[in-house]
């Protein structure tokens, strides 16, 4: 009975073990061979002048230029969408987290909410927003599309930060404060322990923010020049993608691809110097 | 405090520069609600300097609550209603034109699990140095260097003092903690089962240091086990159920309870 109840066990670990492996395995044939296809495709495409240049005339049937306006304008979008969910989740995290008590209803449903607006395909944001810049007049612009991406990734900073201020040792003020610390000297303790989670939640929100297509469609339209002003319509990476290739010319398809491999390496730059930024701060992190 | 800023700081110097000798806390009729639980009930008391006074009793009788009014921590839990006087060294701590960070910094406290501060080993020492005005990294340096050792600390660590604290032992930590808390020259250390979460030899090192320290300072100790008290208690108080049964010295309370719980506690009937 005993020896039985043993192999059982042994029969689970080694299953387990399996299924884990071969879920690893698959993931990274699956993340290589994207990669693959990107790289095979668009390598040939790929040179200084894709990066630097305006699209020129005769652009989508394959003549000069580059995509300046779509790498330019997917910086705009996402850099001032992070910036403007960072500012409008920190007050709410912290509402959720120092004023709501732990087990508030307003807090449950708080994050109820949160946690279906994060699921809600961003389409929907775009075909949302579309519709009330229709009502009010408003044509496809920068500012559009910043504010549709701003909702899109509210959510995500929202709960991942959530996160970071519910784990958060309450023990580690207790410490500061009995030093003699003021409220505003133990800022600097709070922020050395929860900026390794600020910074994943940034990068997290950044990875969906570049890589949406569908949310700017509707709201930043595309253009083929870098806006001058916030009323004026953005081109973005994704959707350089999503025009060019479903053109019949091998070279604008190719570019496609080129346009994937820039975005792919945007994110990976961002990633890197993220994971960099997060591992320099959480070295000191308590846990 | 004023060694330190003049520059003449000698480690076996008497640390606590600010400290009277016969300072005392006095509690006076300390009345503390939370809500609506009643925790602590007319609480007086005296706890006498360069001595170490055990707090003992059953779990959830208030000693914790009763350690925490006395540095004003209580303060921070929300609904708390406190009544009373908790006299430190001749001033109302909780009357108005107290100031609560120097009241703090009077008394240090060693929470029961160690919690560093999420930066390195110095940095754990300087930053309440910091707080309080010392600057300039010989200074701080030398201020690290000599609460290390205080605590017991220096041989481990002086090769890494800038790396992570959390890369410490749990035991190391508790130490750190303290020298940390020795570091802003408190008069007082208000130690909440400090020991309680360590390994025999850790607890033993954190034992040891405090009969050293009360050389020095008053240090307040809530203990779990009445072992510990037996061990090291100059002063005893005993609790239940936020009352104060019974306080005196060790002798008096160990060999010859007064009251009918004491005498039940200390022979095992409950704890
Ligand atoms: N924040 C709080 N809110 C409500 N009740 C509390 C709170 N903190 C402590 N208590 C209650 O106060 C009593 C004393 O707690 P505590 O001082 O931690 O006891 P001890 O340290 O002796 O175990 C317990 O009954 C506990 O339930
Ligand atoms: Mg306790």
């Amino acid at each position: 009975m005993a020896y039985n109840r043993f192999k059982n066990k042994y029969v689970e670990e080694v299953v387990a073990k399996v299924l884990m492996i071969a879920a690893t395995v698959a993931l990274f044939v699956f993340a290589s061979s994207i990669i693959y296809t990107i790289i095979a495709n668009g390598w040939n495409a790929m040179s200084w002048e894709m990066i630097s240049q305006l699209p020129g005339g005769g652009f989508y049937i394959g003549k000069e230029g580059g995509l300046l306006n779509a790498i330019v304008g997917s910086m705009y979008i996402v850099g001032a969408a992070t910036i403007l969910g960072l500012i409008v989740s920190i007050p709410v995290v912290f509402y959720l987290n120092v004023y709501l008590n732990p087990n508030s209803k307003l807090g449950y449903a708080a994050r109820l909410c949160f946690d279906v607006l994060f699921g809600i395909p961003s389409i929907v944001y775009g075909a949302f927003a579309f519709t009330i810049m229709i009502y009010l007049g408003a044509k496809a612009s920068l500012l559009g599309g910043i504010i549709v991406v701003t909702l899109l990734i509210i959510p995500i900073f929202i709960r991942s930060m959530d996160e970071v201020a519910r784990s958060f040792p309450r023990a580690i003020v207790d410490a500061a404060v009995s030093l003699g610390a003021t409220k505003w000297e133990t800022i600097r303790v709070v922020v050395r322990q929860i900026m390794p989670g600020i910074a994943t939640a940034t990068l997290l929100s950044i990875g969906r923010a570049i890589g949406d297509a569908a949310a700017v469609m509707l709201t930043a339209g595309y253009t083929d020049s870098i806006p001058t002003s916030l009323s004026q319509p953005a081109a973005t990476l994704p959707l350089a993608v999503f025009f060019q290739l479903q053109s019949p010319i091998p070279q604008v398809q190719e570019r496609a691809y080129g346009a994937a491999l820039v975005l792919t390496i945007i994110v990976l730059i961002i990633s890197i110097l993220g994971r960099i930024i997060t591992n320099r701060f959480s070295k000191h992190r308590i846990k | 405090m004023d060694i330190i800023k003049q520059g003449m700081f000698r480690p076996n110097q008497k640390f606590c520069t600010n400290a009277n000798a016969d300072a005392k806390i006095e509690v006076q009729d300390l009345n503390v609600n939370i809500g609506t639980n009643h925790i602590l009930k007319d609480v007086n008391l005296t706890i006498h300097n360069q001595a170490i006074t055990c707090i003992i009793g059953p779990s959830g009788c208030g000693k914790s609550t009763l350690l925490r009014s006395f540095n004003r921590l209580l303060e921070d839990t929300a609904k708390t209603k406190i009544t009373g006087k908790v006299i430190v060294d001749g001033d109302d701590i909780y009357e108005k034109g107290c100031e609560i960070t120097h009241v703090r910094r009077k008394m240090g406290l060693l929470s029961q699990k160690p919690c560093p501060l999420p930066m390195s080993i110095f940095d754990n020492i300087s930053y309440g140095c910091k707080i309080h005005g010392i600057r300039g990294k010989k200074k701080l340096a030398m201020v690290v260097k000599h609460y290390l050792e205080a605590a017991g600390l220096w041989n481990e660590v002086k090769d890494r003092l800038h790396t992570p604290a959390n890369r410490m032992s749990l035991g190391q930590q508790q130490r750190l903690c303290l020298a940390r808390g020795l570091a802003v020259e408190p008069q007082f250390i208000l130690a909440d089962e400090s020991t309680s979460a360590l390994d025999p030899i850790s607890s033993k090192i954190i034992e040891d240091l405090f009969v050293k320290l009360k050389a020095e300072y008053g240090i307040v100790m809530v203990t779990h086990t009445l072992r510990q008290a037996l061990r090291i208690a100059d002063y005893v108080v005993f609790m239940y159920m936020g009352e104060v049964i019974e306080q005196g010295t060790a002798e008096e309370v160990f060999k010859n309870p007064q009251h009918e719980l004491t005498q039940k506690y200390l022979s095992g009937a409950f704890s």
